[in-house]
């Protein structure tokens, strides 16, 4: 058969549209790291005193900790010693006011990237805190979110302006020594975002920040905290490519998220860093611990993400169900491509009465490469009457790649309600033959097929945000046929 | 009867034998469509039938040994199966296919745009293909939320069919092969997908209708009636033949066949 699949694994081969590197000066701190370059970043940042002693508290606890191994996937060991902490761009004093201000070519490395920010600012009404790099450049529509008493803003600025804020949530959800790559973070965090939704207030507009890794051997350090207080709503949108490189690059990030008492965050990502070439070669490890806590009754946190970069991938988006009724979801779709190896899933940990998760995880396999479903569904004994559904859903886009599914569950309680549906299919030769008697190349066949299969993901992210993700899919599946 | 260099043909199948794991399945099969033609074929279950309509269309796994098909003068056995859908070559399964997650509008969509592009047509926007489509789902009697369901997914056989019609009447195309959707109809389906056929029959398109069934073709009036019966074409005749098949079989004709 012509499809067989050495050509389904050509069709997949997609080169990376997003590898270029942007020219523009660094002020970085030596590789290595040590206590002087903990404070040294602490200090570059003009954080006040407690926020230096909890880095350092971080890094000592860090220096006790050893690498998880548990995940299914393998990588060289990574030299710690080597990687280089800080970075910014030059003169983060003078940040600009408006995009007028923004070197133009870093908005021109925005439009390679197929986000125009003029337009999507204006015209989809997005805020848009940009993250080049480690520190934030370009923050818009602050003065309509200010109105609404919404706080969005880099996290460096929030450790300076609201200390309280910070110091009440930070390492609430997380805690500092939570693993070893968030006490990692927790000892560098280079920048982030940070979003208070005060009490009653829906979030006007929806929230969104760009990632982009640029500096060769930076290591990225994000560190994101999002609260939503009682009564609010707030949707938050992360997206992020990263220019091509040889090295691998780390990128530890940790996100926390709390909910208070009827307060809903919907957060949804797109994770696009550069995968390696087609033999493994360089990519970004991707080493995240993002985690909602549903601290309030009726509380709602819902992720959502489209994962198709990274040479590798380690995260467990989760949720702690700690109010009453509260709400957990998890939407995945997670590509992986060539010798991609993605290790992600969801925990749902249900304390409180009547909690209710949902897990629905989309894994595509395609290539050499691995891709691994983990979750985890605890329901403590105080979680009377909670209930978990999980749909784990693979398919495989040759015979060289593989899925796995490791579901655990851990019911203390007996009036649980579990229900676990798995499946795993390959893309099937009538399928592509009838879209192609159509008229569909077999390429748009497959990128129809697989775009199918992620819709009940797809329809729960933004619109903007969808049609996004379907392009970005397309292209980490692209490939010459035949 | 049109032949192979044929000036004005739709299509010419010559002496075609076409081998399906190791098994001849089509062994010397000729037949000439000419331009505003509308041919039916019938035969015994596992005569080849559908295996003709997949050899025309291109699947894989199908091995033409020997012989030749034009289309619209053009060699049809070079092109890719979704060339042929751009030269006008329209399949409608006889078990279509399922594709969860897929909309029906969003396929037939890309479907009617990849031909518009390679046409060099420019393409319809939404508000355009709604347009195109809103007379033919009238047509097929076809309530407008099932432009949003998947796929043939969860459909019944008569949607399933109707469904193929649908997209036969949107793509317009210049040759339809009609692989057996009359079967598993009611009546009242029957009667909207022949409406649906003679809605497009016209003087340039022509047609192939793969069925058992002589009821099709009382409301498709075919201009020839072929039998297949061991890899080839043992008897064409107008409808009327249609109706002898069905009073008396295949077995005179095959006796007859193997006999000759
Ligand atoms: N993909 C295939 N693999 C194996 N055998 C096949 C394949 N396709 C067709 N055949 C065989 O070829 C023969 C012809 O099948 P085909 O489907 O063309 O018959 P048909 O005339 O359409 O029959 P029906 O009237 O039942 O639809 C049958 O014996 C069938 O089993
Ligand atoms: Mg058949």
């Amino acid at each position: 058969m012509a499809t067989d699949s050495k050509e389904l694994a050509g069709l997949v081969g997609g080169k990376y549209r997003y590898g270029f590197v942007t020219d523009i000066e660094e002020d970085r701190v030596p590789p290595g790291l040590n206590e002087d370059v903990v404070r040294l970043i602490s200090a570059k940042k003009n954080e006040p005193e407690f926020m230096t002693e909890w880095r350092l508290k971080a890094y000592r606890q860090w220096l006790t900790m050893t690498e998880p191994t548990w995940a299914q996937v393998s990588y060289e060991p990574i030299d710690y010693q080597s990687i280089c902490y800080y970075a910014a761009p030059k003169n983060p004093d003078d940040a600009p006011k408006s995009l007028d201000e923004v070197d133009p070519k870093l908005l021109e490395t925005y439009d390679k990237l197929g986000i125009p920010l003029h337009e999507r600012a204006r015209l989809a009404g997005v805020a848009v805190d940009a993250v080049f790099d480690s520190v934030s450049v370009a923050t818009t529509f602050k003065a309509k979110l200010a109105e609404a008493g919404v706080i969005f803003c880099s996290f460096s600025e929030a450790v300076t302006e609201y200390p309280e804020l910070v110091k009440k949530y930070l390492g609430t959800v997380v805690p500092r020594a939570d693993n070893f790559f968030a006490a990692l973070n927790s000892a560098v965090f280079s920048d982030g975002s940070f979003v208070y939704i005060p009490k009653g207030v829906r979030c006007p507009m929806e929230l969104s920040t760009y990632f982009r890794i640029n500096a060769a051997n930076t290591g990225q350090f994000e560190r994101t905290l999002i609260i939503a207080d009682e009564g609010s709503h707030v949707s938050y949108l992360e997206g992020c490519t990263a220019p091509m490189r040889d090295e691998n690059q780390l990128h530890a990030a940790v996100v926390e998220l709390v909910a208070l008492d009827d307060a809903e965050i919907k957060y949804s990502t797109v994770q696009n860093w550069y995968p390696g070439d087609e033999n493994g070669v360089g990519g970004i490890y991707n080493f995240v611990t993002k985690r909602g806590d549903c601290r309030g009754a009726n509380s709602k946190i819902s992720w959502t993400q489209v994962e198709t970069g990274s040479a590798i991938t380690w995260k467990y988006p989760s949720c702690v169900l700690r109010g009453e009724n509260s709400v957990g979801e998890f939407y995945s779709v997670a590509v992986a491509n060539n010798y991609q190896q993605a290790d992600t899933g969801s925990k749902m940990i249900h304390i409180g009465r009547n909690t209710r998760s949902t897990i629905i995880s989309k894994g595509i396999s395609a290539g050499h490469a691995q891709n691994a479903y983990r979750g985890l569904v605890r329901i403590m004994p105080t979680a009377q009457g909670a209930r978990n559904y999980t749909q784990c859903d693979s398919l495989l886009l040759g015979d060289q790649c593989s899925a796995h599914t490791f579901p655990y569950i851990e019911a203390r309680e007996r009036s649980a309600h579990i229900e676990h549906e798995a499946t795993t299919s390959k893309i099937s030769e009538d399928q592509l033959f009838y879209c192609r008697q159509r008229g569909l190349s077999e390429e748009d066949a497959v990128n129809l097929i697989v775009n199918g299969f992620c819709r009940e993901v797809f329809k729960e992210l933004p619109m903007e945000f969808a049609v996004e993700a379907q392009n970005l899919l397309n292209v980490s599946l692209e490939g010459a046929v035949g | 009867m049109v032949e192979l260099g044929d000036p004005n043909p739709m299509l010419v199948i010559d002496s075609l034998h076409v081998r399906v794991q190791d098994r001849d399945i089509l062994d010397g099969l000729s037949l000439s469509v000419g331009l505003g033609e509308v041919h039916a074929i019938m035969g015994p279950n596992g005569s080849g039938k559908s295996t003709l309509a997949q050899v025309l269309a291109g699947r894989d796994g199908y091995e033409v040994t020997a012989g030749r098909i034009e289309f619209l003068g053009e060699d049809l056995l070079a092109l890719t199966p979704e060339e042929r859908a751009h030269a006008g070559l329209f399949l409608a399964f006889q078990y279509p296919i399922e594709i969860p997650g897929v909309n029906n509008a969003y396929l037939l969509k890309a479907a009617l745009n990849a031909q518009r592009h390679a046409r060099g047509e420019p393409e319809l926007d939404a508000f355009e293909f709604m347009r195109v489509i809103k007379d033919n789902m009238k047509l097929m009697q076809i309530h407008e939320d099932f432009l949003s369901r998947s796929v043939n997914t969860g459909f019944s056989g008569g949607e399933k069919k109707r469904n193929e019609i649908l997209q036969m009447l949107t793509l317009e195309p210049r040759l339809a092969v009609l692989d057996e959707t009359d079967s598993g109809l009611d009546v009242d389906a029957l009667k909207i997908v022949a409406n649906g056929i003679n809605s497009l029959r016209d003087p340039q398109r022509s047609m192939i209708l793969v069925t058992h069934y002589e009821r099709l073709l009382e409301l498709v009036k075919p201009d020839h009636v072929h039998v297949l019966a061991h890899g080839k074409i043992v008897r064409s005749g107008d409808h009327t033949l249609a109706r002898e098949l069905d009073e008396r079989g295949y077995e005179w004709i095959e006796q007859e066949a193997q006999s000759a």
